[in-house]
C-alpha cells in the first residue's frame, strides 16, 4: 500500500465524516458524531473486509471469484436457518445457537468455494461464468427455501418466522469501560475476527511456505508445477478457504447486523468487496483500508438518517436516502478507473492451468 | 472397378454426418442440461413434500394449456428475448454485460417519461406516428447510454465491465426508486405505489388481439433477433465485434479499433436491454412500475448461455424461461409449490450449460466445442 493511496483513503474518510459533522454538528457534539461514524464504519466494513479477503485467497492462487456475493448470501441464509432451528425447534440457548449458526455459515461458504473450485479448476469453466452461476444459484436457493420454510403452511416453522435468538453481543473491553470512545473498539465478534483475519492473512501470505506456494501458483503455475507444487490442490484449498471466509462475512448479515433474513440482502456487498480487493492491490491491509472507505460511505448514509431534519435546504439532496446511497457504488466505479493509480493483479489470475 | 465407388458412398454419408455433428451437439447439450435440471428440480419438489408430476403438469398447463396461457408465455418471453440478446451480443464481443437489468430499468423510465410528460413539456399534442417512435427511441437511447458508460470505462481506463455494470445496476435501482417515489410518481390521489402516471394515448401501441396481452413488443423482439443475427454475421460492424471478442490482438492487427468496438458493442447491448423496458411501457403496461424488472439481468445471462449466444438459440431459451415463469403461477395455485422453485431450476440449467463437461460426463458425449473466454484479469 503506497502512501498516495493511503492518503487518498484517509482523505475520503475524513470528507465523509466531515459532511456528517457539518450537518449534525449544531445539534449533537462533534465528538459523538465522529465516534459514531467510526464505530459504524468499522462495523459495516466487516462483510467487505471478509469478502475482500476471500477474493485475495482465491486470486492470489490464480482463481477469479465473482461469486463472493452469492457465497455471502447463501451463508447468511443457512447460518440464520441453523441458529433459528436450534433455538426455536431444539430449544438450544440463544448464544450457542448463534455460534453454531456462524459455523454453519462458514461451512456453507466452504461448500460453495468447493463448487467454484470444481468448476474453475477441474472443469476449467470460464471463471466469471462460474462465479455468476454461484450468484444465481444462491439467489434461487435462498429465495425458494426462505419462502418454503418460513412462509408456507405445514413447513417446520408452521408458516411463520419464529422468534430469532438475537444477534452476537458486543465484546466488552474492561479498560475502556465508561470511555466515550469505547464503542469504536467494543465491536461484535465477527467484526473483530475480520480484523484478526487481516493480520493472519498478511502473515500467511507473506511469511509462510503455504503463502509462498499460493502466490507461486497464482503468478506462474508452470514454474510452481516444475518445482513439485500441486497447482490444482493449492487452488482448491485456497478457494475453499476463501469461501469459508466469505461464509463468515455472510454470517455478519443475519447473526451480527440484524436478526433476520431478507432475499437479496447482501445488496452488492460481495462485488464492492472485489473492488476493495483491487484497490487494495491484492494485499490484506490494502483491502482492509479500502473496505473502510466503503464502510465510511455506508456509515454516512446511516448517520445522515439521524440528522435528516437539520440538513440545510441548499443540501436538500442529502435528505434523499436513495441519492446518498449512490456514494459507495460511485466510489467503486471511480476507484476502478485507476485515477488513483493502477494496481497489478497476480499474473495467472483467471487463467486455468493446463498441464 | 466397382470397389472405389462402393467405398466412396459411405464416405460421403459420413462427411454429411460430420457436418451435422456440431449442430446436433450445439442443441444436444442445452437440451440435456434442461432435462437434468428438471430432474433435480423434481427431487427438490419431492424433498419439500410436493408431487413433482402434478407440479410439472401444472407448470405445462399454465404455460401452454390455452390461448391465454400461450399469450402470457410470450408476454414473459418478450423482455427475456431483448435482454438475452443484449447479453449474447456483448458475449460475442468478448464482454460480459451483467447490467441488462439497469439498462432495462432506465430504458423503461425514459420511455415512460417521454410517454406521459413530453406532450405537456412541448405544449403540443403529438400524433401516434411521432410519439410512439419517440417513446421507444427514448428507451433505446437511455439503455444505450447506460451500457456505453461501462464500455467507455473499459476501453479507456481498463476498468472491468463486470463490476461496473453491476455497480450501475445498483445506481439505476437507487435512481429509479428516487424518481418513481418522487418527481415521477403518479400524482393520482389514491396512488400509494412507486410508479409513473399512465402514458398518453398517442404513445400506446394497441394490443394485437383484443382480450389477450400478447403485444407487438413480442413481434418486434423476434424481428430484432433476426437483425442482430444479420448484423453479427453479414456486416462489417458484426465482423469487428466478433473479431474484437475472439482475439483483440488479431483485430488490432486487422485494423479494427478495439476500444471503439468495445464502446459500440456495450452501447448496442444497452440499446437491446433498453428496448425490453421501452416495449413493456409502450405496448403492455402503459407505465413503469418499480420492481417489475428485478432479476431480469441474471436471467438474461442464463438465457444467453443456454442459447449458446446465437440469436435463434436466445429466442428459444427466452421462450422456455418465459414458459417456466408463466406456468409457475398455475403450478403454485394447483400444488402449493412456491414459484421460487423455478429460480432453482433455472440456476441449475445455467450450471449445467456453463459446466457442460458435467453433462458430457453424465451422458457420455464426447466432442468438445470452443469455449467462451471472458476472464482476462481485472485490469485494475
Amino acid at each position: 500500500m503506497d502512501w498516495r493511496r493511503f492518503g487518498f483513503i484517509a482523505l475520503i474518510i475524513l470528507i465523509l465524516i466531515g459532511v456528517v459533522v457539518l450537518v449534525g454538528g449544531g445539534e449533537v457534539s462533534p465528538t459523538i458524531i465522529v465516534v459514531s461514524m467510526l464505530a459504524t464504519t468499522i462495523s459495516v466494513a466487516t462483510p467487505l473486509t471478509l469478502g475482500a479477503l476471500c477474493g485475495i485467497y482465491c486470486e492470489r492462487a490464480g482463481v477469479v471469484n465473482i461469486g463472493i456475493e452469492g457465497m455471502m448470501l447463501a451463508s447468511a441464509f443457512f447460518g440464520w436457518f441453523a441458529a433459528i432451528y436450534l433455538n426455536s425447534i431444539l430449544q438450544m440457548a440463544p448464544m450457542p445457537s448463534l455460534l453454531v449458526g456462524v459455523v454453519a455459515a462458514i461451512l456453507t461458504g466452504g461448500l460453495l468455494g468447493l463448487l467454484h473450485a470444481v468448476l474453475s479448476v477441474t472443469y476449467k469453466v470460464d471463471q466469471i461464468i462460474g462465479g455468476t452461476v454461484i450468484n444465481i444459484l444462491a439467489i434461487g436457493v435462498t429465495g425458494f427455501l426462505n419462502r418454503q420454510l418460513f412462509f408456507e403452511q405445514g413447513s417446520i416453522f408452521g408458516g411463520q418466522v419464529p422468534h430469532a435468538p438475537g444477534v452476537l453481543p458486543r465484546l466488552k473491553i474492561p479498560l475502556l469501560a465508561g470511555s466515550p470512545i469505547a464503542s469504536i473498539f467494543e465491536q461484535q465478534p465477527i467484526a473483530v475476527s475480520a480484523v484478526v483475519l487481516v493480520l493472519v492473512t498478511h502473515f500467511v501470505l507473506f511469511y509462510t511456505r503455504w503463502g509462498l506456494r499460493t502466490r507461486a501458483v497464482g503468478e506462474h503455475p508452470r514454474a510452481a508445477d516444475t518445482v513439485g507444487i500441486n497447482v490444482a490442490r493449492m487452488r482448491y484449498a485456497n478457494v475453499i478457504i476463501g469461501g469459508m471466509i466469505a461464509g463468515l462475512g455472510g454470517a455478519y448479515f443475519t447473526l451480527e447486523s440484524v436478526p433476520s433474513f431478507e432475499p437479496l440482502m447482501t445488496n452488492g456487498r460481495g462485488f464492492i468487496a472485489l473492488a476493495a480487493m483491487i484497490f487494495g492491490n491484492w494485499s490484506p491491509f490494502g483491502a482492509w483500508m479500502s473496505a473502510l472507505v466503503f464502510g465510511a460511505a455506508q456509515a454516512l448514509q446511516i448517520n445522515l438518517q439521524f440528522f435528516r431534519e437539520q440538513i440545510p435546504s441548499q443540501w436538500a439532496f442529502l435528505q434523499q436516502a436513495y441519492i446518498v446511497g449512490l456514494v459507495p457504488y460511485l466510489l467503486t466505479m471511480a476507484i476502478l478507473t485507476g485515477i488513483i493509480g493502477k494496481t497489478t493483479p497476480p499474473a495467472a489470475d483467471g487463467v486455468p492451468y493446463e498441464k | 472397378m466397382s470397389t472405389p465407388v462402393k467405398k466412396a458412398a459411405p464416405k460421403i454419408a459420413s462427411t454429411a454426418r460430420e457436418k451435422l455433428r456440431p449442430a446436433i451437439n450445439a442443441v444436444l447439450v442445452p437440451l440435456l442440461a434442461v432435462f437434468t435440471a428438471m430432474v433435480i428440480g423434481a427431487l427438490v419438489i419431492k424433498a419439500v413434500g410436493g408431487d413433482p408430476l402434478a407440479a410439472y403438469r401444472g407448470l405445462f398447463e399454465g404455460a401452454f394449456g390455452s390461448a391465454k396461457a400461450l399469450s402470457e408465455t410470450t408476454v414473459w418471453a418478450t423482455p427475456y428475448i431483448f435482454a438475452g440478446l443484449a447479453v449474447a451480443l456483448a458475449f460475442k464481443g468478448g464482454l460480459f454485460n451483467i447490467g441488462a437489468e439497469g439498462q432495462l430499468a432506465f430504458g423503461a423510465v425514459a420511455a415512460a417519461w417521454v410517454g406521459y410528460a413530453l406532450p405537456d413539456v412541448l405544449g403540443v399534442t403529438l400524433p401516434a406516428v411521432v410519439h410512439i417512435p419517440l417513446t421507444v427511441g427514448a428507451g433505446m437511447l437511455a439503455g444505450g447510454i447506460w451500457g456505453a458508460i461501462p464500455g467507455w470505462l473499459k476501453a479507456h481506463t481498463g476498468a472491468h465491465e463486470v463490476i461496473n455494470t453491476i455497480m450501475m445496476n445498483y445506481i439505476a435501482l437507487n435512481m429509479t426508486s428516487f424518481l418513481l417515489n418522487g418527481p415521477m410518481k403518479d400524482p393520482h390521489p389514491l396512488n400509494v405505489v412507486a410508479r409513473t402516471p399512465r402514458i398518453a394515448e398517442s404513445a400506446r401501441i394497441p394490443p394485437i388481439f383484443p382480450g389477450l396481452r400478447l403485444h407487438w413488443g413480442f413481434v418486434l423482439a423476434l424481428a430484432i433477433a433476426g437483425i442482430v443475427w444479420w448484423v453479427l454475421q453479414k456486416t462489417t460492424l458484426g465482423f469487428e465485434i466478433r473479431t474484437a471478442g475472439a482475439n483483440p490482438d488479431a483485430a488490432r492487427y486487422a485494423g479494427v479499433s478495439v476500444s471503439r468496438t468495445i464502446v459500440v458493442t456495450m452501447m448496442l447491448s444497452g440499446v437491446l436491454a433498453g428496448l425490453a423496458g421501452a416495449t413493456e411501457v409502450t405496448a403492455l403496461n402503459y407505465r413503469h412500475e418499480l420492481g417489475f424488472s428485478v432479476g431480469y439481468g441474471f436471467d438474461a445471462i442464463a438465457i444467453a448461455l443456454l442459447g449458446k449466444t446465437h440469436p435463434l438459440g436466445v429466442v428459444l431459451a427466452a421462450l422456455l424461461f418465459g414458459a417456466m415463469r408463466n406456468g409457475a403461477t398455475r403450478m403454485q395455485f394447483l400444488t402449493q409449490i412456491p414459484v421460487d422453485v423455478i429460480s432453482v431450476i433455472q440456476a441449475l440449467i445455467l450450471l449445467f450449460v456453463a459446466a457442460d463437461a458435467i453433462i458430457r460426463w453424465i451422458y457420455r458425449i464426447r466432442a468438445r466445442e470452443e469455449r467462451l473466454v471472458l476472464t482476462r484479469g481485472w485490469g485494475g
